[in-house]
């Protein structure tokens, strides 16, 4: 009775294993970024990487960002590629404590890694062993309309001061002093991050998003009491909880707002829409207290092994080779960001030369609020910054919300 | 007792226990626990559900759900009044009642893509409709008092036409003879309507009311295209706060959206044993 059974099953056994080398590539790499600029980007560096490596069989699925980002939990347990695009910081935090990311140590060792990315290299780190290797990161700070500024007289702002001024000034002459669009929350998050690095700087805003100090301690509520002094004159435009940070750039293009607290690659959007690159101005976003050293959000994009790949010998080797400076600084010139590793050179750009400097010389690199803070925190927090910029006044519920949820995410945390 | 009936039960039987009732076990199971979705899981006991008892969130889901239901129940009067309304012969009549249906057909993504376009306040025909009047557009989207009322609009639209053609159908079986013998004894307008038409009608309303509740407790896709729960949680509904803590980008906890789910879930088994007794009584009588 049972024999027929077992016959059947070990020949299903056995055509699936035959059928599964024959799909079998020597590198499978998967990757999030189907948009113009950066799928080119990647393309050349594969195409270098299968040049250097002709006798290599290289398999690529290019997604869709979003739909990467909860493919990822699929294909690391089930069918994990060798190599795959994903966030360094607490965004990398559940994948290695789950062991589902490949210890890479000892190539950022032989690579001498730890040199060339030392500025980056705290933020690829967990439990003191490096996970992946980046390729890009950018810049944030605020672009400006120069043209309308100058119209308007206006110098760029390097004080909170002089922004409070500069802000009363673009009002008085009928236009919004920034464009946000914060229904999909993040942008929220990028200025409360310039508030309170310019506010409180670096090591405090790193014991906040990581859950050491609670949200309603007087030093947080001092960088919403700053923030209040932008939002309750009116200087963010009207309805951005309505929009999204593309959105956002329309009054921006149009000249209704002047100011955009962004990373380096709206300027791309801008550019399509129309502006030239002499109406966009870049500068850092303005100091607050005197007291506290400059530091910048730059968050990076990275890659990494999954525990379960098959190949990880020519893993290894493809980001060996991507680290390289040369590969880094073509790849980063196409998309228009920054090269991580420190020998490889910047791009042109205006922005991207701007950029590097405030970048480098910065006294420590946040990555952003939803990738520092755990993302069960970030997602409160950003919905508590939206709620914070529509309705002020309650700002106290706000906080205490915000406790409320730390103090669940502290306890599952140090389970 | 006979045997056949089992063996052509049985496959559908054995899909329905696994993939319908073992997994309404399984997630109330993992209530239980706090799990990342790939880690190790946390026996927890009771403490998500206490959680819950303490989450603003839920409560404004809870509220919203009990808005959805009460207000969706329009779509049921208004389909048959545009039944009744499209149910005589006139020259190309059946060419306006496929306009009428044309909304269920449009898939609800796309009616909650145009939705949000209507609301915009800038370029949107609200704003539009506004500014023309002299007035400050409403940012319906942003706005927490009237996001939820905004979304439960969108709905309504294809749901009103979804009960026209439930009505339309049932209107085509109510008997002649009667709606005779009612004009004989001299009833007309609401009369007829109320005494003759609506009992007839009443498979019709049952369906019709049946899957109007399940479109509101379902409202998930609407607002997932529309306001993804904002601004700030405030057009969350319960199926779509469950998604947001269980599998959105910022969630990945199985335990506490498991125990949403499991609210929802008895808050549902309240709903389908009184439609079941009432099917039952029906039948007995």
């Amino acid at each position: 009775m049972f024999t027929p059974t077992r016959r059947v099953l070990a020949a299903l056994v056995a055509s699936a294993a035959l059928t599964a080398p024959a799909f079998a590539a020597d590198l499978v790499i998967n990757f999030d970024d189907l948009n113009p600029g950066p799928k080119k980007g990647f393309d050349d560096a594969v195409a270098a990487f299968q040049a250097a490596n002709p006798d290599m069989e290289i398999e690529v699925n290019n997604t869709d960002r979003e739909a990467h980002k909860t493919a990822i939990r699929n294909f690391l347990t089930a069918d994990a590629p060798d190599i795959t695009s994903w966030y360094p910081g607490n965004r990398m935090a559940p994948f290695v404590n789950a062991g589902l990311f490949e210890d890479i140590s000892d190539l950022w060792e032989s690579e001498g890694l730890n040199e060339s990315f030392a500025s980056i290299k705290p933020t690829m780190t967990i439990d003191g062993k490096q996970w992946g290797v980046p390729y890009t990161y950018y810049q944030w700070g605020i672009y400006y309309r120069a043209d309308i500024m100058e119209e308007l007289g206006l110098s760029v702002p390097e004080t909170w001061d002089d922004l409070l001024a500069a802000c009363g000034a673009i009002d008085d002459a009928g236009k919004d002093c920034f464009t946000i669009g914060t229904k999909y929350l993040w942008t929220a998050a990028g200025v409360f991050d310039y508030l309170n690095l310019r506010t409180n700087g670096y090591d405090f805003h790193n014991s906040l998003t990581a859950g050491e100090v609670p949200y309603t301690d007087e030093r947080v509520v001092q960088v919403f009491e700053n923030w209040k002094q932008l939002v309750e004159p009116g200087h963010f435009i009207e309805n951005h909880a309505t929009m999204s940070w593309q959105d956002a750039l329309a009054p921006f293009v149009s000249g209704d707002a002047v100011m955009y607290v962004m990373g380096n690659f709206a300027v791309d959007g801008m550019k399509e829409a129309g502006l030239t690159e002499d109406q966009i101005g870049y500068v850092p976003f303005p100091t607050i207290n005197p007291d506290v050293e400059r530091a910048e959000d730059a968050p990076a994009d990275a890659f990494f092994i999954p525990s379960n790949a098959q190949n990880k010998e020519n893993a290894r080797k493809f980001l060996a080779f991507i680290a390289q400076p040369d590969i880094q600084t073509e790849w980063n010139k196409t998309i228009g960001q920054l090269p991580p590793n420190a020998n490889a050179e910047v791009g042109e750009s205006k922005f991207l030369q701007q950029g590097f400097e405030t970048v480098s010389t910065a006294a420590g690199l946040a990555q952003f609020y939803d990738r520092d803070a755990p993302a069960a925190m970030a997602k409160a927090g950003m919905e508590g910054f939206q709620e914070f910029m529509l309705n002020p006044g309650r700002l106290d519920a706000i906080l205490e919300r915000l406790d409320k949820v730390q103090a669940r995410v502290n306890r599952q945390i140090n389970r | 007792m006979a045997l056949s009936p089992w063996l052509f039960l049985l496959p559908g039987i054995l899909f329905f226990a696994v993939y319908v009732i073992a997994p309404i076990f399984q997630s109330i199971w993992i209530s239980f626990y706090e799990w990342d979705g790939l880690g190790e899981k946390y026996w927890i006991g009771l403490d998500n559900y206490r959680e819950l008892l303490d989450d603003d969130r839920f409560y404004t889901s809870l509220k919203n759900n009990v808005i959805w239901l009460i207000l969706y129940m329009l779509a049921v009067p208004l389909g048959l009044a545009i039944a009744l309304f499209l149910n005589q012969t006139v020259t190309g009549i059946r060419l306006y009642k496929s306009l009428f249906f044309f909304p269920f057909v449009i898939s609800q993504v796309v009616v909650g893509l145009i939705f949000t376009w209507f609301y915009n306040p800038s370029f949107g025909i609200v704003g539009k409709l506004w500014t023309f009047f002299g007035a400050t557009p409403p940012a319906i989207l942003a706005d927490e008092t009237l996001v939820t009322y905004g979304i439960i609009a969108a709905g309504l639209w294809p749901q009103i036409a979804y009960c026209m053609i439930l009505y339309l159908t049932g209107l085509n079986n109510v008997s002649p003879d009667q709606i005779e013998a009612g004009r004989l004894d001299n009833a007309r307008g609401w009369k007829m309507l109320w005494y003759i038409i609506i009992p007839q009608l009443k498979p019709a309303t049952f369906i019709a009311i049946v899957v109007t509740v399940i479109g509101a407790l379902r409202s998930f896709d609407l607002i997932a295209i529309m306001t993804q729960g904002g601004p700030y949680g405030s057009s969350n509904v319960l199926a779509y706060y469950m998604y947001e803590t269980a599998l959105s980008e910022y969630g990945y906890r199985m335990g506490y959206g498991s125990a949403i789910a499991t609210v929802l879930f008895l808050i549902m088994v309240v709903y389908i044993s009184y439609f079941l007794w009432r099917m039952y009584q029906d039948e007995k009588s």
